[in-house]
């Protein structure tokens, strides 16, 4: 292996390592995936969105969202690519056509897995997507150690009447079920969501939700709900605003403790060490808004 | 603008109808609206897009008898702003298509326009009696948003009732005759 190629090797698990796992890396860091407007009418409807990791919401201060992942679903149930995307400094943008009547999802839904195994009498890691995974770890390796994660990151525009076709679950991570429509929000009612975690309700779970605009107020606002054995819970959006929920699932091995790490700081690589056990993770993030009544 | 003959024409048959079962519910009753829309001194002032509804004592929508908007402009692109007038498009407007027979209308000067809902034809003429709400929604673009509810009895004629807006609105009568 020549140096330059050893070097690709490393660098590109990395990669896409950073990029999946950044909107979910530390609590400060917060991925959204913000619309100009969530309820539009008429067949001439567009929205433009900006996407970002940032500390306050939804003020671009951190870093941008990648797009690469970031998909529409159309009323339909079909794929629609985003147009118009660009990524500066501290955000992305890009449009969205709102072709049809009906409810958008505009998201990623990304899944990755952090390997460690034992080859040659040396440990391997591995970090990127199941299908890498799949190329580059030996079945049957040893000592394999996997810490799977499935993240999601979106929000919902609807024109016209809203649609549910968007919302039928995958059975893939923790994914939100409306009950109430999310596109149907108004500031001081009751809304009531599900949450599935691979397809089962996902009982008492912690979801946070935190409005903007946090610069101008003393106090950031987040408050905390917990999902009831089906997996339900109900919220009360105290002020018209756009709001940033998330929720994250963790069992067994996180990867971030002693010893995680993939190598040394500086780029020198360090030799390799285990992952402590298997683990996995689930994060959901969406974007909602609350209308002035 | 509106087609005011037929409307006229209307009115008449409901009075004479009324006029020969005077025993029966008068049903088939009209409901009188004035709607002042506000002469505002701004600095862009655009007509304000309008709303007026019908609603229930449960505040489900019974109703839309208007929807004062760009119809005429380009590309249909006045059907952008309908959903400024967000409680009745919550409530209704997103479940319609656009225009509407019978209830688009273009966007109206301001001064008093006074309007006539005939209970024999159209969104009335299955309208239960009862206690209701008229709701003048408005929204004005580069301006504010406001609804204004007016109460009224649907089956009897009755007093006419009056509410004011603060901003977007100005003074709405409603009388059932």
């Amino acid at each position: 292996m020549t140096f330059k190629k050893r070097l690709l090797a490393v660098a590109a698990p990395l990669a896409i390592g950073v990029a999946l796992f950044l909107p979910s890396a530390a609590s400060a860091h917060r991925g959204w995936i913000v619309p100009s407007f969530t309820v539009l009418s008429g067949d001439g409807a567009w929205v433009t969105l900006d996407a970002a990791i940032s500390n306050e919401l939804f003020y671009a201060d951190h870093n941008p969202m990648r797009l690469d992942a970031v998909v529409v679903t159309a009323p339909d149930g079909s794929v629609d690519k985003i147009q118009n995307a660009l990524t500066g400094k501290y955000r992305s943008t890009f449009d969205v056509q709102l072709a049809k009547p009906g409810t958008y999802r505009i998201g990623s839904a990304t899944s990755s897995i952090m390997a460690s195994w034992t080859q040659d009498g040396q440990v391997k890691r591995f970090r990127g997507t199941p299908e890498e995974f799949a190329k580059q770890v030996p079945a049957g390796a040893a000592d394999l150690k996997t810490i799977k994660s499935f993240n999601r990151n979106e929000t919902f525009v609807t024109r016209d009447a809203p649609t549910t076709t968007v919302f039928a679950p995958t059975g893939k991570g923790l994914e939100l079920v409306p009950v109430t429509h999310p596109n149907d929000l108004v500031a001081g009612e009751a809304a009531t969501f599900k949450f599935l975690l691979d397809g089962k309700p996902a009982a008492d779970l912690d979801v946070t939700l935190a409005p903007g605009n946090s610069r101008y107020r003393a106090t950031p606002g987040d408050f905390k709900v917990k999902t009831g054995a089906d997996g339900s819970f109900k919220v009360t959006f105290p002020e018209a605003g756009m709001y940033w929920l998330n929720a994250v699932v963790r069992t067994g091995e996180t990867g971030r403790g002693p010893g995680g790490g993939m190598g040394g700081p500086g780029g020198a690589p360090a030799p390799a060490t285990p992952l402590a056990g298997d683990g996995m993770s689930a994060s959901y993030t969406a974007t909602l808004e609350a209308l002035r009544p | 603008m509106k087609r005011s003959p037929p409307k006229l024409s209307l009115s008449l048959l409901t009075f004479s109808a009324l006029g020969a079962g005077a025993a029966t519910p008068a049903l088939a009753a009209d409901l009188n609206v004035t709607v002042e829309v506000p002469r505002l001194t701004v600095a862009e002032y655009h007509k304000p897009y309008v709303a007026i509804w019908v609603e229930a004592p449960d505040a489900s929508t019974a109703a839309t008898l208007a929807v004062w908007y760009d119809a005429d402009s380009k590309e249909n692109h006045g059907t952008k702003w309908l959903k400024d007038m967000r409680q009745w498009w919550r409530k209704a407007g997103r479940a319609m298509s656009f225009p509407a027979d019978g209830i688009s209308g273009a966007t109206r000067a301001p001064g008093p326009q006074k309007l006539v809902f005939s209970g024999a034809k159209g969104p009335l003429k299955d309208l239960k009696p009862g206690q209701y709400n008229l709701v003048v929604e408005a929204a004005r673009e580069v301006g504010g948003h406001e609804a204004v509810r007016v109460p009224f009895t649907w089956g009897k004629p009755g007093a006419p009732a009056t509410a004011k807006g603060t901003a977007e609105v100005g003074a709405v009568t409603v009388a059932v005759k």
